[in-house]
């Protein structure tokens, strides 16, 4: 046996590892960071949530991690978990649009790319939706669309403020004009939301694009993104082929909004729980605190000051 | 001659056919005054055959054909519509922020007699035109632009009339570090809040959000040759073909026809073209936009404000193809 012959025995006996998977070795004991390839062990790089000990590298993380890291134990209600999508147009490209939603649905089982729910955040409820981007790239289609517009409707109704974590490629090209649409949709209903006075905050991670960033992403109240994420509207390959020329290494990342004032803050995952809900809490006008005694006597306040 | 140059049609491929025929006619024709031969009979049978063949070659476009008329370089533009169908127009200009890009054009108009708003994307009639339009897509500023104008609509209550005629939202650098998301949805919520009648009509091009950019209204309308695309089907065969060269397969599979739209429920109406596209007969492309427009505002203004706000919600709200199932009973 050749040394050639050797390492590529050895190249295929290892543990595949597959697109959007954590890179995990040894039965997943031991996680290999994407970006300073520091093994860590991997329970201490779960309650780190995900991001490297050593270079703060935030990795991906599932809906279902997502929704655990940012929501209360035990308060989490699920909603429009009976939506499904279907394939409207039977689009068929090398793989037929059907056959890629039922390896999506296996491999995540999940019914599409996002997650929505109510639950409490530091004791406040919100409204929640959780993109995967595991799922077709996180890409946005009827459901999707459908499921964040229900989320946002009942964000309305309840008067609850409305969270949604973003990663996605942007509309799904599996359902065509349909999906385009859902931009619209989507947005009409946080212009409903907006219109009652409610918050809205989207948290921007890798990646956020093309339709979903130019909706629903960048149209929150306040908009927070996870630190070194993609953002952009146009891929960067589209950019550059336009331009003929190379583009700067920070160019439509999360620093790179900071700085042209799209976003409001960079928030490193391990604080978004609490920054959420001091945001939440900043924006309860219900909650405007009277001094005790300075009770101004035949004006009547909106509130009391609990005992 | 060397203006005739710049006169001659511009054929597309599928057109060629045609072309020939006629060029055939008018060789017969020539050559039946040189030896003043009498041939009328068979030169009329033959015109006969060319208005058949522009007929069915006009009435079995692919999709892909579809985009090219739609892409057309004499395909009528905004300004050319506008200039068609308003008694009074004068063009507005800047997003008060900085820029004025030409690219998306606007101002106020009289059509029938009304007063409207009308924004649109406009592209070039020659390289030199479009270099100067960017090709009918716009920047950030473009989408402010247009936003600025819609505002002003509302303000003075006007109706809104778009026309949709891009490639898609410029992809360039400027357009990012502008915030080419952020304008674009900016416009998508913002005319949902508008309480003048909008209509909007895609006149060539509508290319993905960048047309839905100046596409959220009461009504949407197409013209027959017209095409609307989530993303060109060039762009949609190289990430999931891995190869630009299956762009007819990628046009055919993500239904961007008038046809297919209308069929999915997205579209209103689709406005006929003359046999042999827009191009063809503008005049009279344009006088069926015309009638269009003032038929549909007649509509519209038999609503209040707040019903066609709450109609234009709940026409987006029901885009979408999916299945429930498990329905909670009580929800």
């Amino acid at each position: 046996m050749s040394l050639f012959d050797w390492f590529a025995n050895r190249r295929k006996s290892g543990s595949p590892v597959s697109e959007g998977q954590e890179r995990e070795i040894a039965d997943g004991l031991w996680t290999k960071c994407e970006s300073c390839s520091a093994l860590t062990y991997t329970k201490d790089l779960r309650s780190n949530q995900m991001v490297c000990l050593e270079c703060n590298h935030h990795m991906r993380v599932t809906s279902e991690q997502r929704i655990q890291q940012m929501i209360d134990a035990d308060t989490w209600v699920a909603i429009d978990e009976g939506l499904r999508p279907t394939d409207p147009l039977k689009f068929r490209d090398r793989k037929a649009y059907s056959d890629r939603l039922r390896d999506a649905q296996e491999k995540t089982h999940l019914s599409d790319a996002v997650q929505t729910g109510i639950g409490q955040i530091e004791g406040a409820p919100i409204a929640l939706g959780v993109m995967d981007f595991r799922f077709m790239g996180g890409s946005m289609g009827s459901v999707v669309g459908e499921k964040l517009t229900r989320l946002i409707e009942r964000g309305t109704q309840q008067r609850l403020p409305v969270v949604i974590v973003c990663a996605s490629g942007g509309a799904r090209m599996q359902e065509g004009m349909l999906s385009l649409m859902q931009m619209a949709k989507v947005s009409g209903a946080l212009q409903r939301h907006r219109s009652n006075r409610l918050l809205y905050i989207p948290v921007l991670t890798h990646p956020t694009a093309g339709g979903v960033t130019a909706s629903f992403a960048m149209l929150g109240d306040i908009i927070l993104a996870e630190p070194k994420a993609t953002i952009a509207f146009a891929g960067r390959r589209v950019v550059e082929q336009t331009l003929r020329e190379k583009l700067p290494d920070d160019f439509q990342t999360s620093e790179y909004l900071l700085t042209h004032g799209f976003i409001d803050a960079i928030v490193p995952r391990t604080q978004l729980k609490k920054t959420l809900a001091q945001l939440v809490r900043l924006h309860q006008p219900t909650l405007r605190q009277t001094p005790k005694g300075t009770q101004i006597p035949g004006i009547k306040t909106l509130t009391t000051v609990p005992e | 001659m060397a203006n005739s140059s710049d006169r001659r049609p511009i054929l597309l491929d599928f057109e060629k056919p045609l072309a020939e025929l006629e060029t055939r006619i008018i060789q017969i024709r020539e050559l039946a005054e040189e030896n003043e031969v009498d041939v009328s009979d068979q030169i009329h049978l033959l015109e006969e055959r060319a208005v058949q063949l522009r007929q069915e070659i006009f009435s079995s476009l692919t999709p892909l054909q579809q985009l090219q008329v739609a892409r057309h370089p004499r395909r009528p533009s905004t300004l050319d519509y506008v200039q068609a169908i308003s008694d009074d127009w004068m063009e507005l200009h800047g997003d008060r922020g900085g820029h004025d890009d030409p690219a998306m054009v606007g101002g106020v108009a009289r059509i029938d007699g009304r007063p409207v708003v009308i924004v649109g994307q406009q592209k070039g009639r020659d390289t030199k035109d479009n270099v100067y339009r960017n090709f009918g897509m716009a920047s950030p500023s473009g989408y402010r632009k247009a936003m600025r104008l819609m505002e002003h609509a509302s303000q003075f209550d006007m109706p809104i009339i778009t026309f949709i005629d891009t490639a898609g939202a410029f992809p360039g650098l400027v357009g990012e570090q502008e915030g080419q998301g952020e304008a674009i949805a900016y416009n998508l919520r913002e005319m949902f809040r508008l309480e003048v009648p909008i209509i909007c009509t895609v006149i060539g091009e509508g290319g993905s959000g960048g047309a839905l950019g100046i596409g959220v209204g009461d009504r949407l309308m197409m013209f027959e040759h017209s095409v609307y695309t989530v993303i060109s089907p060039e762009g949609c065969a190289s990430i999931l073909w891995r190869d630009a060269a299956k762009a007819p397969q990628a046009a055919e599979a993500l239904k961007i026809t008038a046809q297919d739209l209308k069929t999915l429920g997205i579209l209103d109406e689709i406005l006929p073209e003359p046999i042999g596209g827009a191009h063809s007969d503008p005049l009279k492309t344009a006088e069926t936009l015309k009638a269009a427009i003032v038929r549909h505002l007649a509509e519209l203004d038999q609503l209040t404000s707040e019903q066609r706000c709450d109609l234009r919600y709940q026409k987006f709200r029901s885009f979408g193809v999916f299945i429930e199932a498990g329905m909670m009973p009580a929800r």
